[in-house]
């Protein structure tokens, strides 16, 4: 039988079709803010979008504490919690602090220090 | 017949377009980056390249996990682009080449590659970063565009070979394609980036450099690595040098590197830019 068990990588969950299964419903919610208006629906009520895109309890308690890291254990992949973090304002930046445990700060500078090329003046 | 006139990389960054829209070329973040671009748009306004065939990845704009191809082939006569959610302004519709994809889909199957055909998609920032950047102001109206997606979100992704070997097929059905036509190549994204979790933010910027070295030279050593081993390299999206690998594919023997740029981090990227031009 074929292999296809990934390696594990310390700090990385790996989006395979486990987790897309778990987060299929997560997904399919932040899929959903491609569209202002649902942004919106979210942003009015975000008990009732989530019960409405069927979330799991651990999932709507990982959104209640903007728990990025446990949305990505729960099966939610970084091309839809970008969305999500879209209706908070938060960027790459952001978000990439939130889930390495630093501030914005700290996250640009661990960045800056792997850079080349840019003189950044 | 049709004639490959030469491959680009880029990436496909959403804050590289944001920067744009505000006209932030020449700030001082941004200035090593934008440098490459003027004078490969000055090649390709030498060159008038009528067609761009465009390697990229959709971001869950198009292409949800309910449906989500390994390989998707455009063949649309346009291509609108929407909002994303997270605030990249949307640009007026690509222009398609529907004759091309399809010789390009029956070229593809008929040589034992099977991808998903499109004849309605929407094109996320993957597809409108590049063109904006290569040609500014909309001026990629001027230029039709067919669109081929690879999935790098969701493993089972394909292995590198088969990026390649993609690539391969398509160059071979460009060639034999019976109309005078010029076709630029533009392999989008990468290189180092992670963008999720606990390891968010890894960068390497001595193996993005040796994938350069290899694009150029042999895009076959690229190939020694599985996906999950260019995920420990690279971070979670060094994945998406399989759209350089599928640009790479399709130019037959050796490539003249014109131009190389790389600049790290843009947001949290490593920014490779290369020029290569067919020797033969």
């Amino acid at each position: 039988m074929t292999n296809y068990k990934m390696k594990d990588i310390e700090g990385t969950v790996h989006f395979d079709g486990e987790m897309a299964t778990k987060g299929f419903y997560f997904n399919k919610m932040c899929y959903s803010f491609n569209h202002e208006e649902n942004r919106q629906a979210f942003r009015d009520d975000p008990e009732a979008y989530m019960t409405k895109y069927k979330l799991s309890e651990e999932q709507k308690q990982a959104v209640r504490d903007q728990d990025i890291n446990r949305m990505l254990e729960l099966g939610g992949s970084i091309y839809y919690l970008a969305k999500f973090a879209g209706i908070f304002g938060w960027n790459m930046q952001v978000i990439g602090g939130m889930m390495s445990g630093r501030t914005t700060e700290e996250f640009q500078a661990y960045l800056d220090s792997q850079g080349r090329g840019k003189n950044n003046g | 017949m049709a004639k490959i006139i030469g491959g680009i990389t880029t990436a496909h960054i959403p804050a590289i377009g944001v920067a744009m829209d505000k006209g932030l070329e020449n700030e001082p973040y941004y200035r090593d980056l934008f440098a490459i671009y003027p004078p490969i748009r000055e090649w390709l306004a030498e060159e008038k390249p009528d067609i761009a065939v465009l390697f990229y990845n959709d971001h869950g704009l198009e292409m949800f996990l309910d449906k989500k191809p390994t390989f998707a082939i455009g063949c649309a006569p346009e291509y609108e682009n929407a909002d994303e959610g997270w605030g990249i302004k949307p640009i007026p519709p690509v222009t398609g080449e529907t004759d091309l994809s399809w010789h390009i889909v029956n070229h593809l199957i008929e040589n034992d590659f099977d991808p998903t055909v499109c004849q309605d998609i929407k094109v996320d920032h993957g597809a409108t970063v590049p063109l904006t950047l290569l040609w500014p102001n909309f001026t990629y109206k001027g230029i039709k565009v067919i669109p081929i997606s690879i999935n790098c979100e969701r493993h089972p992704m394909p292995k590198p070979s088969r990026s390649l070997a993609f690539g391969k097929a398509i160059g071979d059905a460009i060639r034999c394609w019976d109309k005078d036509s010029k076709v630029v190549l533009l392999g989008t994204g990468g290189l180092s980036h992670q963008l999720d979790g606990p390891r968010a933010g890894i960068l390497n910027a001595e193996f993005d450099n040796w994938c350069m070295d290899k694009i150029v030279s042999d895009p076959e050593a690229i190939c020694q690595y599985s996906n999950v081993e260019l995920v420990e390299k690279g971070g979670a999206q060094m994945v998406e040098i399989a759209m350089w690998l599928a640009m790479r594919g399709c130019i037959e023997g050796e490539v003249e590197e014109r131009m190389r740029n790389y600049v790290s981090p843009i947001s949290n990227t490593a920014v490779g830019v290369q020029l290569l031009i067919p020797k033969d």
